[in-house]
């Protein structure tokens, strides 16, 4: 079971997912209409580390991240 | 050194006591910038989410790169709402000499707008808007989306 966290301006709880790589988890959030305007423009985070490929495994108790564009300052 | 407070930061206070711990320090330089809150577009402040672990992350970089150079860095940012004219961010270079101070508060304070993990929201008729015109996508953002 891995943990999906919407950071900052995206109202959506947490998830508890079983997946196995981030594919898995691209295909189900393409499918929640809540999220289709949000993917293009977030970056991920496993365990609070940005990852750029959707390659990398999970494992159960890992934690990801959907960061949505920033603007501090 | 990042120290996060709740609304709005004690800019005089914050560079004095900066100033004061590194006053022995042999520092020729001592490089600030404040951000302060404009009044624009009839906000009547800005407010702040911060994701801490990336952000302590993305700071700790920034020590390594100014310790290379001999230099340091410090940062203090706003969560929550701040008012016009008050201020969310300061940030500051402290080197031997002035031309790495001048150099690296530039790409840092840059790099914060374009990779910090900070949200930022207009305050106005008393709701609370997410500044997605303003806000720049993270570097691989973009990776769970559609492919075309």
């Amino acid at each position: 079971m891995v943990r999906v966290e919407f950071l900052g301006p995206i109202q959506k709880n947490a998830l508890e997912l079983e997946i196995n790589n981030l594919n898995e988890l691209a295909k189900i959030l393409q499918e929640d209409e809540e999220l289709k305007d949000w993917l293009d423009n977030c970056a991920v985070a496993v365990n609070d580390t940005l990852v750029s490929s959707l390659e990398a495994p999970l494992k159960s108790g890992d934690k990801i991240s959907l960061l949505p564009p920033v603007c501090g300052g | 050194m990042l120290t996060l407070y709740d609304g709005a930061l004690d800019v005089p206070k914050i560079l004095k006591d900066w100033y004061e711990e590194e006053a022995a320090s042999n520092y020729g330089a001592y490089v600030p910038f404040v951000g302060t809150v404009r009044s624009e577009d009839g906000i009547d402040g800005l407010s702040f989410d911060v994701y801490e672990p990336i952000l302590n992350a993305w700071f700790a970089s920034w020590r390594e790169k100014a310790k290379a150079k001999g230099a340091i860095v410090k940062m203090a940012h706003s969560r929550g709402d701040v008012l016009l004219h008050e201020s969310s961010y300061v940030a500051s270079v402290f080197s031997p000499k002035r031309r790495v101070a001048l150099e690296l508060i530039d790409e840092f304070v840059e790099d914060f707008k374009a990779a910090a993990p900070i949200w930022k929201y207009d305050l106005k008729n008393g709701k609370r808007v997410y500044a997605l015109e303003r806000s720049t996508a993270i570097k691989g953002s973009g990776i769970l989306g559609v492919k075309s």
